[in-house]
């Protein structure tokens, strides 16, 4: 299909980003990739008024190593993130998960911050950024504020940037000393998970330090596998102990049931998925 | 057969690439999307929302009023000229037709039925006014269900029809005379197998979606269609709407594929020949994939209920087919058809001596289906190729060996089957053996093995198909006692330039098949010029006016045959020129190589360039030879050609968590004599793949209100090449025996065999486990499912006993 008519500005500045975005009002749409967008924009089920295009904006790129974290700017795209020297050695995850998003085109244009911003419970960043308890800079009409990832993902396909604000960075404390691991399941090798896990596990010799678990696709946000993580942490670092962790995986989730899988399905494949996710992150 | 091995020619049987893949592929080509004419206006279409509803009251006005608007118009504004859409096959003299009007009138069958349509001076504006149109619905019952559609009391597609049953065809060899009773077979069996295989409906997806351009300002009214069918749409449009075919002229300009999606006549192309009719001026219509998925046909969509009666020692005694065909809510051009093509085809590569196939065609309240890759002869070989295993499983013997038991021996050709077809040549054993050996079968076995001992959670299947084909369609006498509207010849003509250059005017119509390269390497031979001398026309039925298209594998098996003969005839026109030329007796010229000699002096020698250039001036010609070396052949072929061939897969089932992984896969097949290796593989290539996308990942999916719930790619899973392991192909070459070229069909074999094989390599790996089946798509859910089934199954049992 061909989206219906709109108005179109590309600012430089993120202030005249916002500005725009205010203007326009509940009818306005940031567009970073436009991989999201733009199908939505196609099926006519995103109608905006205005479309402000992020692309100009060079303060929105980069990626810094700041300390005890990097940060990591909304408009990086997928391509620049897997080839980060940065990424690679702080928050391997984050490379291996944006391996596994789409094909090579569309990890040209999509973006690391539209992904998250975006908030499709089935991408794979967003449970990533669970996982790694990253935090949101968000630049509004009032100033900039951050939120934790705790609370940035609201509802399904709703993060908590509101229409006249604008996703800036994304902080992700790095992972010295952790192991991690994305196992994604989808049915062809260039789609959507079906079910997704992202764990981190800190291993104190025999036993489990620390965990983390993330399930992408596991309900209308990004769910932390709680009951997985108290089972993991202090516990033995063992295949059994692990196994039995995971078998509380779907603990509190609500997954949905549609065309490719029933909500039992992907309860059992949360189970399955978080073992091989743990025990490869714990390199068991 | 010794015929075809006089034609081993420098260019037949070479690999060339394709001389028409650097337009197709850069797109620097005409496409039917591509083409803009002075005046154009451009087509929306609004579709129904619902699968069944009654339009109550519908208003185009507002559209109307709408910047860039300039027509609109609903059913009954061209309900005089819009034509019933026709269907060229009425198996039965009882089947029900029912009116199909291309724009919906007052009653809608399915989500995506044409309801209105905007004419505006760009696309976008016609879309956009689409929304405007005002229109209501009373929703009516919609049936989708084929055994609801056939019960007692049930809602109707076509009230007006009484029922839901468009027909039912019933071939019995025991009445045909070509078998014995399948009732008596059931009745002394050893061994009955009966199994249920639900044909899941597929999505043709072809790459570029359907469009059409007509002209009306001309003398003669010019379609330009992304179609299959140049021909038989000419003929179709002239015969519903009235217009005569002479003043009609129809136009295939370069099309991306189709796989026999775009073998229809569609609502889309009498809405645009009726609206520039009405409007006087040029239109176009680009369906968008959307709109592709929801509304151009689908295919399969059968339950086959499969009865198989055996002895103990693995022969089969009878076999019986119950099959019900979803037509859809409508006929298209070959809807009925489908199933009849299969209804030869479950016998297969077999020695049944009892069979018995009963189809009821039903409509339902969905996209019409027709032909799709294969049509009707998949979901043969699918059921017998499954139930085949399941019979070895019943026995506890080899799938392999049971097949041997049961085979046409390769000593056995010409063989009549038990459905009445002969099947002039084959060589099973062949295939089978090299499949075997490529495949390592007996070390998979093995692994197999082990990994059930150790209880792998991966576990190993080995599935097998050896199928056989009818294809090359297909000799007219037999579609006419099928009742099919039209024969089944092809035709062909070469044109002899001055220059020595040769123009080949075809009647089939490639969209993306490689015809001229094929086409050019076959005059390349026959006539002894450069393979960059031969220019292949085809596609308008201005320079080609006659021809029956392409599908069913029938291009070059018919097609090619009519260019062979036709280069045959222009060699012996050619030859008293020659002979004049070089002042001898016709008598004494031999053709060697593309040059006349005397026969034993070959140092004096005409070519086919000289003739033709001493034909151009007409200045010393013999006496009474017509200046013309031209010559066209058409061919009606004796019988269909059947290739076979013997497909293994190995698959890898993570009983975890259901995932099927295919990790090898060979395919031997038995295509005849090749005129290009390259072009087979790559049909071979393209036709598993699709195989294996109805066994492992597609599937068209209604919800309750007939609603398509998988109406994009997110949804449709297409397998692409990251989901699919290297195939081993290779080729037995058992040549077809009706023709010179020896040629056998192949662009429908791979999708035929390898749907079986994946399956039945699934089931396998699983059997151990309770498993005896899993539906189509085997998606990770369902292969899960299969397996917690059986386990609580295997579970009860064992506390019974
Ligand atoms: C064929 C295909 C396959 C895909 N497969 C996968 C997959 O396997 N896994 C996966 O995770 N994703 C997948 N995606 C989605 C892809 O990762 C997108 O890039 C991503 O979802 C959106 O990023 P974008 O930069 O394109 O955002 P856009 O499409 O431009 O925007 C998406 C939404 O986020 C908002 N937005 C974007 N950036 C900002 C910002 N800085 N501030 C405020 N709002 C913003 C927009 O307003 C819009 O609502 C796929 C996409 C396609 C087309």
């Amino acid at each position: 299909m061909i989206p219906a008519a709109f108005e179109y500005s590309r600012p430089t500045g993120i202030d005249d980003a916002v500005r725009a975005l205010s203007e326009g009002g509940e009818d306005a749409k940031a567009m970073a990739g436009g991989q999201s967008l733009i199908p939505m924009l196609r099926l006519r089920l995103a109608v905006p008024s205005v479309v402000v295009d992020l692309a100009g904006i060079t303060d929105l790129g980069g990626i810094r190593d700041d300390g005890d974290a990097l940060v990591i700017g909304a408009m990086t795209t997928h391509d620049e993130v897997l080839n980060d020297e940065l990424i690679k050695t702080h928050v391997p995850l984050i490379a291996q998960a944006t391996a596994t998003v789409a094909d090579r085109q569309v990890r040209h244009r999509g973006t690391f911050g539209g992904s998250l911003a975006h908030a499709d419970p089935a991408g794979d960043l967003p449970s990533v950024a669970a996982a790694l308890d990253a935090s949101f800079e968000i630049a509004g009409p009032a100033g900039r504020r951050t939120v934790p990832a705790s609370e940035f993902f609201v509802d399904y396909l709703t993060s908590a940037v509101q229409p006249d604000e604008i996703l800036v960075s994304i902080r992700v404390p790095k992972l010295g000393g952790w192991g991690s691991h994305y196992e994604k399941f989808s049915r062809v090798a260039q789609a959507w998970a079906m079910v997704g896990v992202a764990a981190a596990v800190r291993r104190d010799n025999g036993t489990i330090a620390d965990a983390r678990v993330a399930l992408t696709n596991m309900g209308a946000t990004p769910v932390r596998a709680r009951a997985v993580e108290e089972a993991l942490i202090g516990g033995p670092a063992s295949a059994d102990a692990v196994a039995a962790a995971a078998e509380r995986a779907a603990e509190g989730a609500e997954p949905s049931s549609d065309v490719s899988a029933s909500a039992d399905y992907r309860s059992h494949l949360a189970t399955v998925l978080t073992r091989r996710a743990v025990s490869a992150a714990g390199r068991l | 057969m010794t015929v075809t091995e006089d034609r081993s020619g420098a260019e037949v049987g070479r690999d060339r690439r394709r001389k028409e893949d650097s337009r197709l592929i850069t797109g620097r080509t005409m496409w039917t999307e591509n083409i803009s004419l002075p005046g154009m206006l451009h087509l929306a279409i609004l579709r129904s929302p619902m699968a069944h509803a009654r339009i109550t009251h519908i208003d185009v006005g507002p559209a109307r009023e709408l910047p860039g608007v300039v027509e609109a118009i609903a059913g009954r504004d061209i309900a005089d000229i819009q034509g019933s859409l026709p269907c060229a096959w009425p198996v039965t003299e009882e089947m029900i037709l029912p009116d199909y009007p291309p724009l919906a009138v007052d009653e809608v069958r399915h989500a995506g039925e044409p309801v209105a349509v905007v004419a505006a001076r760009d696309r976008v504006s016609a879309i956009d006014a689409l929304e405007a149109i005002e229109v209501d619905y009373e929703p009516l019952p919609a049936v989708l269900d084929m055994e609801a559609a056939l019960a007692d009391g049930a809602d109707l597609v076509h009230s007006g029809h009484g029922t839901n049953k468009c027909f039912s065809w019933i071939l019995d060899s025991a009445e045909a005379g070509t078998g014995d009773d399948v009732g008596r077979a059931e009745a002394d069996a050893e061994v009955v197998i009966k199994r249920r295989y639900l044909q899941q409906r597929l999505i043709p997806a072809f790459m570029e979606p359907r469009s059409v351009v007509v002209d009306p300002t001309g003398e003669q009214i010019t379609m330009w269609s992304a179609t299959q069918i140049p021909h038989i749409l000419r003929l179709m449009l002239a015969m519903a709407t009235g217009v005569a075919e002479h003043k009609i002229r129809v136009i295939a300009p370069d099309v991306g594929g189709g796989f026999g999606g775009k073998l229809q006549v569609t609502p889309e192309e009498f809405i645009a020949f009726a609206a520039a009719r009405r409007f006087g001026r040029p239109v176009k219509y680009v369906e968008s994939r959307s709109e592709s998925m929801l509304s151009a046909h689908h295919g399969r969509d059968q339950i086959q209920d499969i009865t198989l009666c055996a002895k103990r020692d693995g022969t089969v005694t009878g076999l019986s087919v119950k099959l019900l065909a979803n037509m859809g809510a409508y006929l298209g051009i070959v809807t009925p058809g489908v199933p009849l093509l299969g209804a030869f085809m479950y016998n297969a590569i077999y020695k049944f001596p009892a069979y018995r196939f009963d189809c009821t065609g039903v409509f339902t309240n969905t996209t019409k289906t027709d032909a799709y890759r294969g049509a009707g002869r998949p979901e043969a070989t699918f059921a017998i190729e499954r139930t085949m295993d399941e019979l070895a499983a019943e026995l506890g013997m080899d799938p392999l060996e049971v097949r041997r038991r049961n085979w046409i021996g390769h000593d056995e050709f010409p063989f009549t089957t038990v459905a009445g077809l002969t099947y002039d040549s084959g060589n099973y054993e062949a295939a089978t053996d090299k499949a075997m050996e490529l495949f390592g079968y007996d070390a998979l076995r093995r692994e197999q093995d082990e990994r059930r001992q150790s209880n792998d959670p991966v576990q190993l299947g080995i599935g097998v198909s050896t199928y056989t084909e009818m294809c090359g369609l297909a000799p007219s006498r037999v579609l006419g006692q099928l009742r099919y509207g039209a024969g089944g010849w092809e035709t062909a003509s070469v044109r002899m330039l001055p220059t020595g250059k040769v123009e080949v005017v075809t009647g089939t119509s490639p969209h993306g098949q490689g015809h001229e390269t094929a086409w050019s390497q076959i005059v390349a031979d026959e006539l002894g010029v450069p393979f960059d001398d031969v220019e292949v026309l085809h596609g308008d039925t201005r320079t080609s006016h006659k021809g029956l298209d392409t599908y069913g594998s029938r291009s070059l098996a018919v097609g090619g045959i009519a260019l062979v003969n036709a280069c045959q005839k222009v060699v012996d026109k050619a030859k008293p020129i020659a002979a004049h030329l070089l002042e001898c007796d016709p008598a004494d010229l031999e053709f060697v190589n593309g040059q006349y000699q005397v026969k034993g002096s070959p140092g004096a020698a005409k070519t086919l360039g000289d003739c033709a250039l001493a034909v151009f001036t007409s200045h010393d010609l013999p006496d009474g030879v017509e200046p013309n070396l031209d010559a066209d052949a058409t061919f009606d072929p004796g019988n269909f050609s059947y290739p076979h061939g013997t497909h293994l897969c190995a698959t890898e089932v993570d009983t975890e968590t259901g995932r099927v992984s295919i990790r090898s896969y060979v395919a031997v097949d038995d295509v005849g004599r090749v005129v290009n290796p390259m072009i087979v593989e790559g049909q071979v290539h393209g036709g598993i793949a699709q195989g294996i996308g109805q066994a492992l990942f597609e599937e068209a999916v209604y919800d309750a209100d007939g609603n398509l719930l998988t109406g994009t790619f997110v949804d449709y899973l297409l397998p692409g090449s990251p989901d699919l392991p290297d195939f081993v192909t290779a080729r037995t070459e058992t040549p077809a025996t009706d023709h010179p070229l020896g040629a056998k069909g192949v662009g429908e074999a791979g999708t035929i065999a390898s749907t079986p094989a994946v399956v039945n390599a699934v089931v396998d790996a699983l059997r151990p486990l309770g498993v005896s089946d899993v539906r189509m798509p085997c998606t990770p859910e369902r292969v899960w499912q299969a397996i917690r089934d059986a386990r609580n199954g295997a579970h009860e049992g064992g506390e019974r006993s």
